[in-house]
């Protein structure tokens, strides 16, 4: 008797557990439902009203003024694509020596353990605060992407008697390219979206800019002002515009994924 | 040179053992120049960090002189008046953080161990891919979508029914005050989560895979459900990391800009404790009125109150770094 209630308590504990299991189960799916739900919905509503505000005009003609008929993004894209190449040109260099030394040099030392922290921190701090950080990304990628080429490739070039800046350069980054490639990619990605610290640099311009030196239009900080404006036509605009920006990125991203994946 | 020679023995210690000293010795300035260049470059960072910290310090010493500490607790922000006080940002950035981190760890906990337990192999590769893509999409993109799709959204189907459900309750009827026009906290802090979510969930996933597998497999052997082994066996171990993970998130979620600019309602005041009233953050303060102040105390105090945000933040984010770099540690003393 005793044997028989012992057994359906087991049972019945058997079953409660079973019970909180599936529980569980099914709220890790409605989670993960949860965030495909808002990723689909932002890119379809994107491209819904983003689709319609695109036409030749967006890529050819100027920020109009409220309640024009015409006009388009063409100044804005200039000046994103031109911000985005200078940051590219002047971040790159400098995130990618900055990476090598992390990987090469500096492994131990207080420098070294200071600046990857410092690094880190970096990247996920307040963007409005700090201005431009393009090569935090890239520094973080091209440190684990050196770190992972095998030492025996690395001592076999010493071995041979290359001076350590040449082993660098011809083994451990080309055979790390891939990977570098895939950092700046990110980066560049994730400073095309950066409106915060333009707001207070760059400023805005309705027009062409002759000179760098000059307040200049950029896509973000485009979308913002148009997007606030009680102004039809300036919403539509905002709205091509975060497709365009959208599809950018997403584009670099996916990019960035199938070149690292290749190589591995 | 002096400074030059010590460096150079120090970097080729390796050489000077691998090769005989004529062979190095033919280029020793090139390896030199380049240990140099890499140095430069990750002190350049640190040097630019603290130019950055230098120039805050600078930009808000008339505001540090004329209200000391007692302009984080100040809630006046009158630039007709000139006076400042921070406590209005303050609060609305750490109030739609502390929101956001609400809803985004319990969603991001199950996207992890979705991800980690129960996805079939060929959808984990797809739908991590997918999370991550959820972080890249610029912040202005969720901002111009939350102001202008998902604000009047809530406004209709959740604040009017929860205002007419909760108004008479005492305490949840405080909450749900003001006016239900999906502009204000309660949006600010949904659109955080949305977009903490995926930083959350990759750490929390990447911590998870940590776990060695035979801690889990011998849990399983046991008996145990998968819920069991990812409460009981995998949640202790990885506890530094999630937290980590944790951490990240809000330092994210108290720095972020355009998006909450757009769905906030940029209100200098506090008029009650709602959800639903408009307010405001340190980042939405600085991005709408940086470019109108003028020199002097206006401008030095939004300068004070970017200081006070990269304080926190920082502060957060070394915290983050550290526990998450415990938790490497301890998992190589483990194996």
């Amino acid at each position: 008797m005793s044997a028989l209630t012992r057994d359906a308590s087991r049972i019945a504990h058997h079953r409660r557990r079973k019970r909180i299991n599936a529980f569980a189960l099914v709220l890790s799916l409605a989670a993960m439902a949860f965030g495909m739900f808002w990723l689909v919905w932002i890119l379809f509503e994107t491209a819904r009203l983003g689709l319609g505000g695109i036409a030749l005009a967006t890529f050819t003609q100027m920020t109009p003024p409220p309640q024009a008929d015409a006009g388009g993004l063409a100044n804005a894209i200039f000046g994103s694509l031109m911000m985005v190449g200078l940051a590219t040109l002047l971040g790159t260099p400098i995130g990618v020596m900055a990476g090598v030394y992390l990987a090469e040099y500096g492994q131990k030392g207080w420098l070294g353990s200071t600046t990857r922290f410092i690094n880190d921190i970096m990247l996920s701090a307040p963007s409005i605060v700090i201005g431009l950080f393009i090569y935090s990304v890239v520094i973080r990628t091209t440190e684990s992407m050196l770190s992972l080429i095998p030492n025996a490739l690395r001592e076999a070039a010493y071995a041979l008697g290359a001076p350590k800046w040449r082993v660098v350069m011809s083994i451990t980054l080309r055979s790390a390219w891939a990977g570098v490639m895939t950092g700046i990619l990110l980066a560049v990605a994730r400073i095309a979206g950066e409106t915060a610290p333009l707001l207070f640099t760059a400023l805005s311009n309705q027009f062409w800019i002759s000179s760098l030196g000059q307040p200049m239009a950029s896509l973000p900080v485009t979308i913002f002002k148009f997007a606030m404006s009680p102004y039809e036509n300036w919403q539509k605009l905002a709205w091509a515009g975060v497709f365009i920006i959208t599809m950018g990125v997403l584009l670099l991203n996916i990019l960035a994924r199938v070149l690292f994946r290749d190589k591995h | 040179m002096a400074a030059t020679l010590p460096l150079s023995s120090r970097f080729n210690t390796n050489m000077e053992r691998s090769a005989p000293a004529s062979r190095w010795r033919s280029a020793p300035w090139g390896d030199t120049a380049f240990a140099l260049l890499a140095h430069a470059a990750a002190a350049l960072t640190l040097a630019l960090l603290a130019a950055i910290i230098g120039s805050l310090l600078v930009g808000a010493a008339p505001a540090i002189r004329a209200y000391g500490l007692s302009f984080l607790w100040r809630s006046e922000w009158d630039p007709v008046k000139d006076s400042y006080g921070g406590l209005v940002m303050i609060y609305g950035t750490l109030a739609t953080s502390l929101i956001a981190l609400l809803i985004a760890v319990p969603v991001s906990f199950g996207i992890a161990l979705f991800l980690t337990e129960l996805s079939p192999g060929w959808l984990k590769r797809p739908l991590g891919i997918a999370v991550e893509l959820l972080a890249a999409v610029p912040s202005i993109v969720y901002g111009m979508w939350g102001l202008l799709v998902f604000g009047p959204i809530l406004s209709t189907y959740v604040q009017t029914p929860l205002q007419a459900l909760l108004g008479g309750v005492p305490y949840l009827g405080a909450l749900v005050s003001g006016p239900p026009v999906g502009i204000g906290i309660l949006s600010a802090s949904i659109i955080l989560a949305i977009m903490v979510i995926p930083f959350i969930a990759s750490v929390m996933r990447d911590v998870f895979d940590v776990t060695p597998q035979t801690l889990k497999e011998s849990a399983y052997a046991l008996g145990s459900t998968t819920w069991e082994v990812v409460y009981k066996v995998v949640l202790p171990y990885t506890k530094t990391g999630v937290i980590g993970g944790v951490m990240l998130g809000l330092g994210r979620a108290l720095g972020e800009t355009m998006a909450v600019t757009f769905v906030i309602g940029n209100t200098n005041q506090i008029n009650s404790l709602s959800l639903f009233e408009a307010a405001n953050s340190i980042s939405s303060a600085l991005a709408n009125e940086f470019a109108e102040a003028g020199q002097g105390l206006h401008q030095a105090s939004l300068i004070y109150l970017g200081l006070v945000l990269f304080f926190i933040t920082f502060v957060v984010l070394a915290l983050s770094k550290l526990l998450l770099s415990r938790l490497k540690k301890n998992e190589g003393s483990r194996t």
